[in-house]
Parts: structure tokens; C-alpha cells; sequence
């Protein structure tokens, strides 16, 4: 391990804790219990934290660690079938564990305010943006007049409050549904609020706003923030203080920085080692593998040798936007995007939602025609395949969806799903078919008696191998990703992706990776295109990219990253 | 108590480390009929039901082995509205048959009015509702506008009027009165199963086989189709109920059934001139058929339960 530098913790709070002040929020031994069909299960135990006026506390884990339950319970918002077992949740001193739904009902908006995951479900669409803020205000016995509820708005950032407040949810993006919905948990100037995974559906430019600005208003209203995260370098980077939540326990808990520099906890040794980050560097499955491994190695000159397996010219695609009675607008959805992916290499497309990266994707697939320019795969243009060449073409470029939940078709067991791509290419009999779903689980590491289950009893990692096991079943020169890790914990995650690079080593596979998460990229790609507005600003090497960016808007993308900045170990990631 | 910046770090062996995802390998299988079956298991309504639903399928297919008097037989005027008798546990119709019997043979046409005309339903309304959810656009205009024209016509109004045609009206016979029925029901049927259909055509997993080299139809009849099912079954167990009771109108209106087919609906019929001297000639054959549609709409209820994709776990 290389020397590291420990940062000093800052020490106001224990100024303050030796001044008197008492803890806000204190959770003392907490179980939640929820009853299910089959008993009773235990969903958090011995779960301990402490909040101080003012400072952010981040819980991290991954998902079913029980961090969302911790913080429900804090705001007695438990799923019915669920209920605080044993200990104690003290704010300001007062037991709140059990308290009636009438207090909880006085303490929710002012005294506790909370931000939900998705911005997209968590606005009712029915009512104006206005009258929501409104309805929290009024709820509180606070002064809700117009003038009062574009206060509000403008305070979370929302230009144009008043006009704003007449709108629709469906008229605002992600970003601003998710100011709206910071303005309604900050509207009533609670001193504790809850942020459950505030920024996880949205673009790292825009979360990097959002959470900026999160931080300016808590620290001008003396909020408390209680964090859940999935992402250890954005909760390094906002929180005071880090509590790692691991099967329903608490693991760790510390200093963030401190804490995620020297991990003590095996289970958060294992979290920080898998976290990608941009100081990771590509994994590096092939050098043990010898000369045909060389290729691999992302060496620009051997590259160069490589030949183009894919090579896409001028693409364009314009879809025709409806506005009413025969009129039509041009939306290039894609625009003059030319690049070559090498065989055996990794190619990613990076940028933001609606740059046109999936689409793209989807082109190279032969799922959308191209309004114009050319797709070349091993020199013959992919437009000009007739439909049985289709069908061969289908056999060589496989995908790789971003949803684990909704790729795997639920009527279908894990045998059936991967054994059907060699049933619809007529490869084999019943018995190798057989022999090779076996093979392909055994590839993926996963048991072979997988093969009988059906996937909603699979986890999402579990059902991303099992689409890749698919992908593979016809063994084909190209794998398109689609955002194929995003959806992931992060140790699922890292287990996927060096599951690929492994697979690249092994078989020769050329990848085709749509992402938005830049540090995925600097762990798997060789070379990167970056889009935006459907355009391509920047490629080149995945080193050149991420050390000297060219384009301004790549930087604001590598500088949104959370916890860019702070050094993790290197070695490690 | 955790003091503020104390690094804490539980002991290992408080929560020992897993693997990383491993697979929960100690339950059997779970697919989505085999999570319904043990659903359904547990649920009085359903066993209730369909041991009735059982019972019913026996005295249709086999009369004989519950009822020793054949329907027609040894009606005496004698006997005509009497009460229940040695042998004759429900009484005599107003022609002195024996009403135990004649509910007993009414079911046989009953049932299979309610079990073909389904089927008629679930082949014309699945496969033009599942055509038009799917390829969409002007396939999917002209097929629904087609299901339109039909819904408007209310069934019983839209019957009547169709078994005025000579070709109904001198053949009638249990196959009028499916084709009827299934004639003017098809359109809910193709209704729902366009919706489901839509709501699964998008689906990542029909994209994958697509791009798996599986034809557009290809992926409609193995992947859209069995995704969609759930709801096109609950109607179908629903509708029978609905059509046992449409074939009961329409024979009771004396344009169903001919009466030399035994059913309740025509019992009930010629029961309405002694309504109110003699309730029981009618009130066995109505209450066979109260049982029945009733046990067919509690069956659909437990399977709408069961298949109800939100119970589903994960």
C-alpha cells in the first residue's frame, strides 16, 4: 500500500459537541422487522447513527442493505408490513420510534423533510407544480400565497418561479422535477432532511448542480442532511460522515474520508476496491494470456494493426416530431456520428441522456435504419443485407440491454432464455444445445442449476450474466452493452464488467459499451466517443480522453464525476 | 454510544461476508403458473369454486349417473305441478315431468353454450385484438374500428336480431346460439388483448429476441402472447359466467335454444305461467344457473389474484 495522505477531519462539530450541543437525530440499536408470506424477517439490525445540527450524514450499501428502511423509520414512514423491533430513534431527545401517527404527521415538513429517489414518479402529474409546493406549505400552517410559493421554487434554483408554478411535471425535465421536489422537502425549513438517493436517475452534470445546490441551502438554513447513496465517491465527497450499511447491520461507520481511505471493515474494503473511479485503469484480465492476449492491451500501435470490424460513417437519423395537424419538425436524434470500432477492442460511447448514444446502438443493431450514412460491418454495408443475411448478421452482433428486470422474458426459465437464440439459428440437437447452455452458465459463473429457475428469483446481477450468457450462445464477434452495468450495485457491478473483460481475453470479443458513467468507462474501454446532442465532440484513447480532454464539455463530464477529486487508492480500484 | 468521529467497525463475525450475488438455491422453481397454483391453493374461494365447477363438468358430461328419470319420461298431466315426491326430490313442471331431472339435463347445453362460445371468443378476439395490438398503425385502425362497430350493438338486442334470419331461425341448435354469442362478444375480448399486447411490445425482452434473429410474428407468438395471457384468462373465465346467462336469455326470449334441448333457460321459461302458484318449478333452474355463473365469476376473481402481476415477488 502506498503512503496516503489522511486528511484531517475537520472539528467544528466536536467544538460544537464540547460546547453542549446535543445530537439531532440519534438512532440507538434499531431493528425494523417486516412480516412477510413466509415469517417474520429482520430487515435492519443493531443499526446506530448519529446526526449533528447542520452536518451531513451519508448511508451507504447496496440495495436490500436496509439503508432506505433506516431512513424511513426515521420519518415513520414504514410499509405497513414493517415495524420498529427493538431500540430507540431520539430526536431533539424525544423517542420517536413509536410515536403516535399524529406527532410524526406534526414533525414531517418542518422539524423532518424528505427528498425521494425518483423524480419522475414522486410528482403527482395531475396537479400544477405550484399547487404541490402549496399543499406542503398549507399542511404546515405556512403563508402559501403565490408570491410564497415562487419563493420557494426560485430558492431551489428554478428560474422564472411564478411561471414555473403554473406548469405541469410533464413539462419539466428530470433536473427540474428534482429541484421541485428539493423546494417541497426544503419548503417548510425542516432541520433534518432526508435525501433518498436524490440524483441517482439523473446525468452527472446535472447531479453535480443539484447537490451544489442542495449544499448552499442547507448550509444557509442550518439543515441537517441524512444521505443514501449507492456511490461511495459522491458520499465521500458531500458527507461529513460515512455509515457503510451492510445485510441490515451497520459495518462501518467514521469520518468519510477517513473511513473510504482506510476501509477497516472487510465488506467495506471489498465496496471502496470495486468502486470505479477515474483512477482506476482498465482492467487487465489479458496479460497473462500471451501473445494472443497482446492485441488486447489497448496499445495504440497494436490497435492500429487490428482491423476494423465495425466502421460507421456519416450516421444520421431524424425522427419527425408531431405538432399538431400535418405539421412536422426534424429532431436529429443522431448527426453525422462517424467512428470505427476495432476488432478485439472495447469502444465506448459516452454522454448524456438524450445525446443520441442508444440510438446509435440501436442503428448498429439493424433495430432502426439510419436516415442517412452507412453502417459497415467487416467491410459490407449493413443496409444493403438482405433478409436472410439479416439473420446471419443477427448471429454475429449480439446485445446486451440496460434493464435486468425487463431483458429476460419472465415466461421463460434461464435454460429456455439462453437456448433460444441456438433454437432460432437451428444450431445443434436437443442434447448439445443442452451441453451448451451449460457451458455458457458455466462461463457466466453461475450454477448450472440456474437453469430451472425463471428470472424474478434471480437478482439483477444474476440476470445481467444471464443476457450475457445469451449474447454468447451464438458465439458473435460483437457485443453491444447498452448501459449494461448502470443498474447495478456497485460490487455486482465490478463482478459484470470483470466478467467481460474476461470474456473479451477468452473469446476475442469487440464491445460496443453505451454508457453514461464515465469512471465504467476508464475500467473497461479502449477508446472513447464522446456525444452530445447527438453529435460526436470528442474520441480518442481512453488514457488521452480522460487525461487531457480537448472538448469543454468532456471536462464538465469528467468534472461532474462525484469524488473525482478525491484521491481513492489507485491500487485498489 | 458512538461518539461523533470514532471510526466504528463492527465485528466480523457479526455479519459474516457472502459471496457476492449468490443464487438462493434452496427454494424450487418459480414460474408464473406455478406461483399462481400456489396462490390459488390457499384460497377457499377458489377450491370452493372450482369443486362446483367440477361437480358441474360430472353432471354435464355424465346426466345419467345422477338422475335415473330421463327427462321426458314418464311425464303424466297427473302429476302436473305437484310437489316433491318418492324418487322425485323437486316436483313436477306444469306438464308433470320431473324437474330434478330436467335441471339435471339443462346443464349439459348450458355448459357447453358457456365452454364453446369462450372458445370461439378467446380464438376471434385474441388473434385479431393481438394482430392489431402489435403491428399497430392502419392494421390496428381498421381492426379497431371493426371491434367498435360490434361493441355498439348491445348482445342481447344485437341476438334478437340476428336470430330473426331465416338461416338461425329454422336451424336453431346449440351452434346458433355460440355463433351468436361469440358474434357479437368477440370485441371485448379483442379489446383486452390488444391492450396487453401493446403494454408487452416494447419490452426489452421482445427487442433481445428480435435482435436475436427471431421474426416479428415469431416473437409475438413466443414472447408478446404468453406475457399477455394473464388478463385475456381472466376475462374468459369471467365472460363464461356472462354467456351461460346470455344462452338463459335468449332461451327464455324463445330464440335460443330449441325446446327439445333440455336447458334452464327454457325451464325457466315455461315456468313463468305458474310463477306465482307454483315458485319451485322455477326456482331450481334458476338457482342451477345462480350457482353456476357464480362459481365461474368467483373462479375468475382467484385467478385475476393470483395473476396479478404487482403480487408477484421482485
Amino acid at each position: 500500500m502506498r503512503e496516503k495522505e489522511m486528511t484531517t477531519p475537520e472539528i467544528h462539530i466536536d467544538e460544537a459537541r464540547s460546547a453542549g450541543v446535543k445530537p439531532l437525530l440519534e438512532i440507538r440499536d434499531l431493528a425494523i422487522t417486516f412480516s412477510t408470506g413466509s415469517g417474520e424477517v429482520q430487515a435492519v439490525r443493531n443499526a446506530h447513527l448519529t446526526i449533528m445540527p447542520g452536518e451531513t450524514v451519508a448511508i451507504v450499501g447496496e440495495s436490500g442493505s436496509g439503508k432506505s428502511t433506516t431512513a424511513l423509520a426515521a420519518i415513520g414512514l414504514l410499509p405497513n408490513n414493517g415495524r420498529v423491533s427493538a431500540g430507540q430513534i431520539l430526536l431533539d431527545g424525544e423517542d420517536i420510534a413509536h410515536a403516535s401517527e399524529k406527532r410524526m404527521i406534526e414533525l414531517r415538513g418542518n422539524t423532518i423533510g424528505m427528498v425521494p429517489q425518483d423524480p419522475m414518479s414522486n410528482l403527482n402529474p395531475v396537479w400544477k407544480i405550484g399547487y404541490q409546493v402549496k399543499e406542503t406549505l398549507r399542511a404546515n400552517g405556512l403563508p402559501s400565497g403565490p408570491d410564497d410559493i415562487a419563493n420557494v421554487l426560485a430558492q431551489a434554483g428554478l428560474p422564472d418561479a411564478h411561471r414555473r408554478a403554473k406548469q405541469y411535471p410533464h413539462e419539466f425535465s428530470g433536473g427540474m422535477r428534482q429541484r421541485a421536489l428539493i423546494a417541497i422537502g426544503l419548503s417548510c425549513q425542516p432541520r433534518l432532511l432526508i435525501a433518498d438517493e436524490p440524483t441517482s436517475a439523473l446525468d452527472v452534470t446535472v447531479q453535480r448542480q443539484i447537490l451544489d445546490h442542495l449544499d448552499t441551502m442547507t448550509t444557509e438554513l442550518g439543515t441537517a442532511v441524512l444521505l443514501i447513496t449507492h456511490d461511495l465517491g459522491l458520499a465521500a465527497e458531500r458527507a461529513d460522515k460515512v455509515v457503510v450499511m451492510y445485510r441490515g447491520q451497520v459495518v462501518e461507520a467514521g469520518p468519510s474520508l477517513a473511513l473510504l481511505q482506510n476501509p477497516q471493515h472487510p465488506y467495506t474494503k471489498r465496496l471502496v476496491e470495486s468502486a470505479p473511479s477515474l483512477a482506476s485503469r482498465r482492467i487487465q484480465v489479458a496479460k497473462e494470456q500471451g501473445v494472443e492476449a497482446s492485441d488486447l492491451l489497448a496499445s495504440a500501435a497494436e490497435a492500429a494493426a487490428a482491423d476494423n470490424v465495425l466502421q460507421i460513417q456519416d450516421l444520421r437519423k431524424v425522427y419527425k416530431l408531431r405538432q399538431g395537424f400535418g405539421k412536422s419538425s426534424d429532431f436529429a436524434a443522431v448527426d453525422g456520428v462517424s467512428f470505427d470500432v476495432k476488432r478485439g477492442t472495447t469502444t465506448a460511447i459516452v454522454g448524456e441522456s438524450g445525446s443520441g448514444k442508444s440510438t446509435v446502438a440501436k442503428m448498429v443493431l439493424q433495430l432502426e435504419t439510419p436516415t442517412d450514412g452507412k453502417i459497415l460491418f467487416d467491410g459490407v454495408d449493413t443496409s444493403l443485407l438482405k433478409a436472410s443475411e439479416l439473420f446471419k448478421f443477427r448471429r454475429r452482433v449480439q446485445p446486451i440491454f440496460q434493464d435486468p428486470y425487463g431483458s429476460l422474458d419472465p415466461m421463460y426459465n434461464i435454460y429456455r432464455t439462453i437456448e433460444e437464440p441456438l433454437r432460432v439459428h437451428k444450431i445443434g440437437n436437443a442434447a448439445s444445445r443442452e451441453k451448451k447452455v451449460r457451458e455458457l452458465l458455466d462461463k457466466v459463473a453461475l450454477p448450472q442449476s440456474a437453469m430451472q429457475r425463471f428470472p424474478n428469483e434471480l437478482s439483477g446481477g444474476q440476470r445481467q450474466r444471464v443476457a450475457i450468457a445469451r449474447a454468447l450462445a451464438l458465439d458473435p464477434d460483437v457485443i453491444i452493452c447498452d448501459e449494461a452495468v448502470s443498474a447495478l450495485d456497485v460490487l455486482v457491478q465490478a463482478q459484470v464488467l470483470n466478467l467481460l473483460a474476461d470474456l473479451q481475453a477468452n473469446l476475442g470479443l469487440t464491445y460496443l459499451f453505451i454508457t453514461h458513467d464515465l469512471a465504467v468507462v476508464r475500467q473497461i474501454a479502449d477508446h472513447v466517443c464522446v456525444m452530445e446532442k447527438g453529435k460526436l465532440v470528442e474520441t480518442g484513447s481512453t488514457d488521452d480522453v480522460f487525461e487531457s480532454p480537448q472538448q469543454e464539455y468532456t471536462k464538465a463530464l469528467l468534472n461532474a464525476i462525484p469524488g473525482a477529486k478525491l484521491m481513492l487508492p489507485p491500487e485498489v480500484a | 454510544m458512538t461518539s461523533n468521529y470514532t471510526h466504528f467497525v463492527a465485528p466480523v463475525d457479526e455479519t459474516p461476508l457472502l459471496a457476492t450475488d449468490t443464487l438462493k438455491a434452496d427454494q424450487a422453481p418459480l414460474s408464473l403458473w406455478s406461483d399462481a397454483w400456489r396462490k390459488l391453493r390457499r384460497r377457499p374461494l377458489f377450491i370452493l369454486s372450482a369443486l362446483l365447477i367440477l361437480a358441474l363438468t360430472l353432471v354435464a358430461l355424465f346426466p345419467g349417473l345422477f338422475s335415473s328419470v330421463a327427462p321426458n319420461d314418464g311425464c303424466e298431466l297427473s302429476n302436473s305441478e305437484g310437489g316433491p315426491a318418492a324418487g322425485h326430490p323437486f316436483g313436477f313442471t306444469f306438464q308433470g315431468c320431473d324437474i330434478y331431472s330436467r335441471v339435471v339435463h339443462g346443464t349439459q347445453a348450458s355448459l357447453s353454450v358457456g365452454v364453446l362460445s369462450v372458445l370461439c371468443v378467446l380464438i376471434v378476439g385474441v388473434t385479431i385484438g393481438a394482430i392489431a395490438g402489435y403491428y399497430g398503425g392502419w392494421v390496428d385502425a381498421v381492426l379497431a374500428r371493426l371491434g367498435d362497430i360490434f361493441f355498439a350493438l348491445p348482445l342481447i338486442l344485437g341476438a334478437l336480431i340476428i336470430t330473426q334470419l331465416p338461416a338461425f331461425r329454422e336451424n336453431k341448435s346449440v351452434w346458433t346460439v355460440v355463433l351468436v354469442i361469440s358474434m357479437l362478444a368477440w370485441p371485448q375480448m379483442a379489446r383486452i388483448t390488444r391492450g396487453a399486447v401493446i403494454e408487452v411490445r416494447n419490452a426489452d425482452f421482445v427487442t433481445a429476441a428480435r435482435s436475436l434473429g427471431v421474426s416479428k410474428f415469431g416473437a409475438l407468438v413466443r414472447h408478446v402472447l404468453p406475457n399477455a395471457l394473464a388478463p385475456i384468462i381472466v376475462l374468459a373465465t369471467l365472460e363464461l359466467g356472462v354467456f351461460i346467462v346470455a344462452e338463459a336469455t335468449l332461451s327464455f326470449l324463445g330464440v335460443g335454444l330449441p325446446q327439445s334441448i333440455m336447458s334452464w333457460g327454457n325451464d325457466i321459461a315455461g315456468a313463468q305461467a305458474s310463477i306465482r302458484t307454483n315458485p319451485q318449478i322455477m326456482l331450481y333452474p334458476a338457482a342451477a344457473l345462480s350457482i353456476t355463473v357464480l362459481s365461474f365469476i368467483m373462479l375468475g376473481d382467484a385467478v385475476r389474484d393470483a395473476l396479478d402481476p404487482k403480487s408477484r415477488q421482485r
